[in-house]
Parts: structure tokens; C-alpha cells; sequence
């Protein structure tokens, strides 16, 4: 592998179209072709974008339940890409919130379904189990997002793929 | 943050190569080698050690306390004393002119000067309580995949440092580029091309 600190810098912008691809499933509807049958996600309260201007950098920031995100298509438009992105997960009855970063690919804000109450010191264990299953949850769905991506990514698959985002873009 | 806080942030890592076995055992010695210690009592401004996760206070790593299912689940503690320069500020003025009132003397030299100034910090940083940092780590050994309960960077850095220490075995910070060469499952020929990807421009 690549010296951690040059491939950091080198390549944070997968992780921008990474997260562009996301939105452009989820507005299409192609997102359910990966996720389990019945499983959704939806863009959740907050998405951000940035683009490079001459020497400086513009950043738009759209926050909020049920936002609307043509803030985010125009800027879309003008070249930008997205840089973080709050995504709402469901499975089931269970909801998890969660924000993902491009350049890092960094979890934040995570907000996993409900998990029992501590009452004695004897229910951490047990707490704590589920909280990690739950956490897992949320990884392995990046990971299973992040591995499709990348797979057409290096491949011939993506021309086609950048074609299909433009014409969303542009619609 | 912690695992069980109601919002957290992860950032996880790869672990290069294998403990040596007995896993347990090399994992066990490494978080007693470097066990939180508490700096109440000394004048440094920083303490940095393994913590037990469900006594962040009382760390304890005897028998398998340190295991939950398939993972080993610990906590790093961060202990940091802070001083306002406003206070150093003021002790410094009163022990400089201490020092002048006992010499007799207008002026310190450079070399008393930082003296002076390493005695108010000691003196000081010994009457200060350290604030208490706790991040939750879980290490799914199987998967060698670690999640560190904060994106906080330099508490990122003590953590890395630190488990390198511990248990000899690198971190690799999972981020766009590691994702895919070591968690995606591409073949070599798949791997060739993403070292040639150059950035995708979406609209001209």
C-alpha cells in the first residue's frame, strides 16, 4: 500500500464522488438495487458541498428535515462535489442517523434505534454489546455502499456512471 | 464520547499483521504496561493510559475483564491540567521579584529567567486538577478492524501512538484510499487501476 500520508491527500477525493454517487442513488431510486429488500436510506438533515473557485473554495451548507436540496443541485451544476452528507438508515422499525465525510470517510453525529435503559452495573455488558451491533450495522452498510462504488469506479463501468450523473444533474 | 453516549463519532483502523500468540495474554500485558497513571500529584500537564472500559477510574485488566463476545473493548484516558496565562503571568511577576529582592539584583539572567519560569509551572501545575478524557476503543480481532469513539485528531494521535506501543502492531487509518485497498476485495488488476485514478469532474 501507498505511504498513508501521501495516499491520504492523493486520493481524498474518491470519497467526494463517493459520496455524490450516494446522493445521485438515492434521488434515483437506484440505491435499493444494493440495499436489502425492505432497507432504505434517505438523505437526512444535512448535507454540505464544496467547489473550488480560482484560489478559494465555496462551501454551501444545507441543514434541516425535509430541506430542499436545490440549493445543493445548483451547486451541483457549478462543479461542485459533496463533502459531508447526514444519511438516515432504515431497517425494519429501526432508524439510524449517521454523517460521513469524504475526504476521511469519518462517522459522526450517529444516532443508533433505542437500546434498554442502565439500570445496575450488571446491564453495561449487555448495553454495550447491542450498541456495538448497532454501530456495525451503519459500518458494514458503508462498506458494502463504498465497495460497490469503488468497483465500477476502477472500472469501464464508471463512464457510463458519470454520463448518468450529469444528465440527474442537469435535470 | 463514548460507545454508549446517545450521538458518537468513529473513526476506525485497520490492524497490520497478527498478535503473536497468546493473543490474550500479549494484549493484556500491553494495556497493564501502559495503564493509566494519575498525575494529581506530579507536576505533569498530561497523562496518557489504558483505561478500563466499564471503570474509567479503577482500571482493572486481570483475568479476561477486558473481553465482551468477540471483542476486546478498553478505553484510552486522557488527563490534561490547564492553566490560564493570565495566572502563570501573575506567579511569574511575584517569584521574578522574589528572586531580584533575595540577589539584590535589577535584572535574570535568560538561563533564570526560564528557571523561574519551569519552578511557577511545577509549582502550579501540582495545585491544578486534571480534566479527564475518555475514549471507548473496540477491536473485533477476527476482522482486525479497531473503532476509536472520537474523531477528535490529536486524541486520534495519542490513541495511535499508543497502541503501537502496546501491542507493536501498526494502525491503519481507514479513510477513501485504504477502503478500497484493503477492505473492497480488489483483485490486483483491480488495485493497479486505482492507484492511476485522477479526480472525476461531474459538470465542466
Amino acid at each position: 500500500m501507498l505511504d498513508a500520508s501521501i495516499s491520504y491527500y492523493r486520493y481524498a477525493f474518491l470519497g467526494c464522488e463517493f459520496l455524490t454517487w450516494v446522493w445521485f442513488l438515492i434521488s434515483t431510486s437506484s440505491i435499493n438495487n444494493i440495499l436489502k429488500k425492505g432497507d432504505s436510506l434517505e438523505i437526512g438533515k444535512k448535507i454540505v458541498l464544496e467547489r473550488k473557485v480560482n484560489d478559494s473554495i465555496e462551501k454551501i451548507t444545507i441543514k434541516g428535515k425535509d430541506a430542499d436540496l436545490e440549493e445543493g443541485m445548483v451547486s451541483l451544476k457549478k462543479g461542485a462535489v459533496v463533502k459531508e452528507i447526514n444519511l438516515l438508515y432504515r431497517s425494519g422499525e429501526k432508524e439510524w442517523f449517521f454523517t460521513i465525510t469524504g475526504e476521511n470517510l469519518n462517522l459522526s453525529n450517529i444516532k443508533t434505534p433505542d437500546v434498554g435503559f442502565i439500570e445496575t452495573k450488571n446491564d453495561v455488558e449487555g448495553i454495550a454489546i447491542e450498541k456495538i451491533y448497532l454501530f456495525n450495522v451503519i459500518c458494514f452498510l458503508i462498506d458494502d455502499l463504498y465497495k460497490n462504488f469503488i468497483k465500477i469506479r476502477v472500472s469501464n463501468k464508471w463512464k457510463p456512471v458519470v454520463s448518468d450523473i450529469r444528465e440527474w444533474i442537469k435535470t | 464520547m463514548g460507545l454508549l453516549s446517545s450521538s458518537v463519532s468513529i473513526n476506525r483502523y485497520y490492524v497490520e499483521g497478527k498478535i503473536e500468540e497468546p493473543v490474550l495474554e500479549v494484549i493484556k500485558k500491553g494495556l497493564i504496561k501502559y495503564l493509566f497513571k494519575e498525575t494529581e500529584d506530579t507536576p505533569a500537564d498530561k497523562s496518557v493510559g489504558w483505561t478500563s472500559f466499564n471503570n474509567h477510574f479503577r482500571p482493572d485488566f486481570e483475568g479476561s475483564s477486558f473481553v465482551l463476545c468477540d471483542f476486546f473493548i478498553f478505553s484510552l484516558r486522557i488527563d490534561k491540567k490547564s492553566l490560564s496565562s493570565k495566572i502563570i503571568k501573575k506567579f511569574l511577576y511575584f517569584e521574578t521579584l522574589k528572586r531580584l529582592t533575595e540577589s539584590g539584583r535589577s535584572y535574570l539572567s535568560s538561563n533564570e529567567k526560564t528557571m523561574v519560569k519551569e519552578h511557577v509551572l511545577s509549582i502550579l501545575l501540582l495545585r491544578v486538577p486534571a480534566t479527564p478524557n475518555i475514549y471507548d476503543v473496540v477491536w473485533n480481532y477476527e476482522n482486525s478492524i479497531v473503532s476509536f469513539f472520537s474523531n477528535n485528531k490529536s486524541a486520534n494521535e495519542e490513541f495511535e501512538t499508543l497502541f503501537q506501543k502496546s501491542f507493536k502492531n501498526h494502525l491503519i487509518k481507514i479513510f477513501p484510499y485504504s477502503e478500497a485497498d484493503i477492505l473492497s476485495g480488489l483483485s490486483d488488476k483491480e488495485r493497479d487501476a486505482l492507484s492511476l485514478l485522477s479526480l472525476t469532474k461531474f459538470m465542466e
